[in-house]
């Protein structure tokens, strides 16, 4: 029994159902992120943490405490919002005091409370103006701090950075990052943003469709996508997925590629897992840091592994360049050093970490190595 | 919308543009104009072809024949004590339409539940029913009330069919209001009526303004229900000035129905004029939404 | 975890109490609905079927009351006269406010202040309009007297007193009091137009006159469609107006539907009649707002 408790979850608005049977345990300080994209569900399991939407089935607890038809306000929680939900017509004091006072907490710990939250915040300047005074940042902050006030079990973020710019949002995503390590808070935290997922999080649970697609550490989805899904929703630029045929090469398992030129290649695998399946067609998913040029390769693999490939486009990215070539059809991607002289209509080798390779089925779309 | 960035090289055009509108406001303007400068003259003065003269003497006899003693109906009360009748009737019902609007409005849209959509529409199609189909109904009711013919009674009539309006108006307000504000409310431990009171009520002063100014001006200009349901003394204002400009006994004062022409329409005016962003406002809201 | 915690905290009656407020609230505004719109509908739908005459009776007579309407001559007046109105009331004032709105929306120095005079009728009683325009219009004090007195001693302006043009004084007051407003939505309307596609058009080398025919004015269909239904539905209903500046007359002259429907319930003592008139009032209302409110209200989903 975890922490925060999600148990066979679901939800459904009349027949249609937004969330499947869901199971996440959750620890005593750990950051969880929810990530996918818009409709994925990720909001409404957040809701349903709040208690601001009904479950339709199963069980959310808290400290093992079912939380299933308890009131938002006796769930020891706190919510920062979107759009940060501050009340126009309040000052910041009055709108971080709020919860306190609906709690009945008396004034002169409420003062006492809201002068620690704003020290720590830095926004003890800014108390008695209204949040139309205030800047994004600001506002941001002041959302943390009515959170933080309450002092409650399990933090829920709603997208709390995407009304920023993107240099604030940066900034503010160290912020919150140093507060959980500072606080040792357990989090929950929806967001579209992978790279928000990637760098906050303890654990990661990917959705899509109203499933959760795969549950894990940021390592095991980045190395590890469980499906094509996660393979190309997690990292930026997306990781590569071209059709190949697994062969044998000097007897073991290699994938037989198309180049645009209509040659084939057979790169050899790194394990021996697919041993089994010679001539079965599969999806091969590799991320563009490792395809690189035949210096930059990763010098402690040992299944690099180079394709003289035509170059169709390069794009230089200042400490990259990235290159494309087509493979299988499509648009395969490998980050080049800067310096390396290619251009387009090159024939380069193109250097393959195999160790960084993994292998989908292409109906279920599963990893199947 | 810039059609006209080349002004300055087409002056004519300019002119001719500029006239029209003159002239149009001379339209608009004329009834006023009419109205204001003959209560001000002698009756001599009109009945001799003077209508759109200065007046030659200027008295302000028939605004006090208005006010105090000119013949409505059977008694020669002048209008004053249907001046107050409309006041008395007016504040009440607004104030009632207004906080049952802003209630359901906030009902409808942050606490919405299966069916809301359709309940709204029967609301408001309730504004839009040509009051003659509950005459004869209303009546009974008000009778078995104990309100027939009472400024209460009135005050009860506009009040119902002035929520409808009132009810679109907060929730038309309402539904673009956050709803994250509400949620955010909710987890901080605010119940249903704490929500509303220290959240939504705060933020709503321009449509609380708007829909109080729409159910003023309405209730205020009303005829048919005060014609139908009040009786000599408790009749509004509007019913007063028809009786005393239709009365067909003694001598038609005219400069005396235009005083009263103008007291009557110088509250709505005076609001149109204090308020006038507002009243506009609530004219769009009541036929083009969003 | 314990079981007995999932089951109880909906269990009290407060909570329950709690959880029915926002419907609770709401009651009495459905109950007043339900009473004073839809039932009250139903007993004059019913009554208009019955032999009611000074008051209310429920003996029922089927159609006869809408036979008989239809017999009678007033009605045919007040119908006939209805379409005239109508028809002129919401095309002038369409026309006049459309050309009022493009007129303002030439970046006119002061247009604040002219809308404001534009629209100001908008706030007055129609009694207080009825009476305005009464006496302006009466030939022996009005406009008539008045032109006469500078000394063009023929003219005559006596629509008001002659029995086939009195209707027309009824549209001229109406449009006078409601075309600032229909300046005013498709003035609203206007504004509302990307001001790059009007650019875009400039830059395309339309001119004014075609820009607002080509460009402009097929945009303002919403702006049309909302005029129509409000000005409609204003005309089907009006009654006050024609009460305070005709009285329905001279002789029956300028009967409207409004005015027949409130003589023959309160004054003739005919109410399964008069029932049976407003009936055919609402019937018609309804036809031009249902739609539209069922579009408007669609569209926000």
């Amino acid at each position: 029994m975890g922490f925060l408790d999600i148990k066979q979850a679901t939800k459904s608005y009349g027949s249609l159902r937004v969330l499947h049977e869901t199971d996440i345990s959750i620890e005593e300080g750990e950051f969880l992120v929810l990530v996918g994209p818009s409709g994925c569900g990720k909001s409404t399991l957040l809701n349903m943490i709040a208690g601001l939407e009904d479950i339709t089935s199963g069980e959310i607890a808290i400290k093992g405490k079912s939380m299933n038809g308890v009131k938002p306000a006796d769930r020891n929680i706190a919510m920062v919002f979107q759009s940060y939900a501050l009340y126009p017509n309040m000052t910041v004091s009055g709108n971080i005091s709020f919860g306190m006072e609906m709690h009945g907490i008396a004034k002169p710990e409420r003062e006492k409370r809201i002068g620690q939250v704003a020290d720590l915040l830095q926004i003890s300047h800014l108390l008695d103006r209204k949040p139309g005074q205030l800047s994004g940042g600001q506002r941001q902050r002041v959302a943390m701090g009515r959170a933080l006030v309450r002092e409650p079990d399990v933090f829920l973020f709603d997208e709390p950075l995407s009304n920023l710019d993107a240099k604030l949002r940066v900034d503010m995503r160290t912020e919150i990052k140093k507060l959980h390590q500072k606080l040792g808070t357990t989090i929950v935290y929806v967001t579209h943003d992978q790279i928000e997922a990637l760098t906050l999080s303890t654990r990661i649970a990917v959705m899509f469709g109203g499933y959760v697609q795969q549950l894990g550490t940021p390592k095991e989805i980045y190395d590890n996508p469980a499906n094509m899904f996660v393979a190309g929703f997690m990292g930026s630029p997306s990781m590569n997925l071209f059709p190949a045929k697994v062969v044998s090469a000097d007897s073991k398992p290699a994938a037989e590629v198309t180049l645009a030129d209509g040659k084939k290649a057979a790169i050899p695998f790194a394990s021996d897992a697919l041993s089994s399946s010679i001539g079965r067609d599969i999806i091969l998913g590799i991320r563009p840091e490792a395809i690189t040029d035949r210096d930059g390769a990763d010098r402690n693999s040992r299944a690099v592994h180079l394709v003289e490939a035509p170059v169709e486009v390069t794009e230089p990215a200042g400490s990259d360049t990235f290159v494309v070539s087509q493979i299988g059809g499509k648009d395969v991607t490998g980050r080049f050093r800067a310096d390396v002289a290619v251009k387009a209509g090159d024939v380069f080798p193109f250097a393959f970490n195999m160790e960084k390779a993994v292998a989908f089925d292409p109906k279920t779309e599963n990893r199947i190595a | 919308m810039s059609t006209m960035s080349r002004s300055s090289s087409l002056r004519p055009a300019r002119v001719i543009l500029y006239l029209l509108l003159a002239l149009f406001c001379i339209y608009y303007l004329l009834p006023l104009y009419v109205m204001v400068v003959n209560s001000l003259k002698p009756l001599s003065e009109i009945t001799s072809g003077g209508m759109m003269s200065l007046p030659k003497q200027w008295t302000i006899a028939p605004w006090e024949s208005a006010w105090s003693t000119a013949q409505v109906g059977v008694e020669a009360t002048g209008l004053k004590p249907y001046f107050l009748n409309s006041i008395i009737m007016v504040v009440p019902a607004v104030a009632l339409s207004t906080l049952v609007g802003a209630l359901n409005g906030y009902v409808l849209t942050k606490w919405t539940f299966r069916g809301a959509t359709i309940l709204f529409g029967l609301l408001l199609f309730g504004c839009f029913i040509p009051f003659q189909m509950v005459l004869i109904p209303m009546a009974r009711m008000l009778g078995l009330m104990g309100l027939a013919g009472t400024v209460p009674g009135l005050i009860f009539v506009h009040f119902v069919y002035g929520i409808g309006f009132s009810t679109l108006y907060f929730r038309n307000y309402y539904a673009a209001f956050p709803t994250e504000l509400v949620r955010a409310a909710q987890i901080d431990g605010a119940g249903f009526f704490r929500i509303f009171w220290r959240i939504l009520l705060p933020s709503s002063g321009p449509i609380a303004v708007v829909c109080v100014i729409w159910q003023f001006t309405n209730i205020w200009n009303d005829f048919l229900f005060g014609a139908s349901f009040s009786d000599f003394d408790s009749q509004p204002m509007t019913v007063a000035l028809n009786n005393l400009v239709q009365s067909s006994t003694g001598v038609k004062e005219y400069n005396v129905h235009f005083a009263g022409a103008i007291m009557a329409a110088l509250p709505t005016l005076l609001v149109y004029i204090v308020a006038g962003r507002y009243f506009v406002r609530g004219l769009m809201a009541g036929s083009v939404k969003g | 975890m314990s079981l007995s915690e999932t089951a109880n905290p909906r269990g009290s009656v407060v909570d329950r109490l709690r959880d029915a407020l926002p419907k609770l609230v709401l009651s009495p505004t459905i109950a007043i609905v339900a009473i004073f719109v839809y039932g009250f509908i139903a007993f004059t739908l019913y009554l208009s079927f019955t032999d009611s005459r000074i008051l209310p009776s429920f003996g029922w007579v089927g159609w006869h009351n809408y036979e008989n309407l239809f017999r009678i001559r007033a009605w045919d007046t007040a119908v006939s006269n209805l379409v005239v109105f109508g028809v002129l009331y919401i095309t002038i004032c369409c026309v006049l406010g459309l050309l009022l709105a493009i007129l303002l929306d030439q970046k006119i120095r002061a247009e604040g202040f002219i809308r404001t005079i534009y629209l100001y009728p908008m706030a007055l009683s129609f009694i207080v309009t009825g009476i305005a325009w009464k006496w302006f219009l009466d030939p022996g004090i009005g406009i008539e007297a008045v032109v006469r007195g500078w000394g063009w001693e023929t003219f005559t302006f006596n629509w008001i007193k002659d029995r086939n043009f009195a209707i027309y004084t009824i549209v001229i007051a109406a449009v006078w009091q409601t075309s600032g407003f229909v300046m005013a939505m498709f003035l609203a309307g206007l504004r509302g137009i990307d001001s790059e596609m009007m650019k875009a058009a400039q830059i395309d080398g339309a001119s004014t006159f075609a820009l607002y025919r080509r460009i402009v004015i097929p945009q303002l269909r919403p702006a049309f469609m909302s005029a129509f239904v409000v000005l409609a539905h204003m005309a089907i209903k009006s009654y006050d107006l024609v009460i305070a500046l005709t009285g329905g007359g001279p002789g029956t002259a300028t009967e409207v539907p409004a005015t027949f429907m409130y003589s023959y319930t309160f004054t003739r003592n005919q109410m399964g009649i008069g029932a049976a008139s407003a009936v055919i009032m609402l019937m018609t209302i309804a036809a031009i707002i249902v739609p539209y409110l069922w579009s408007e209200l669609r569209e926000k989903k």
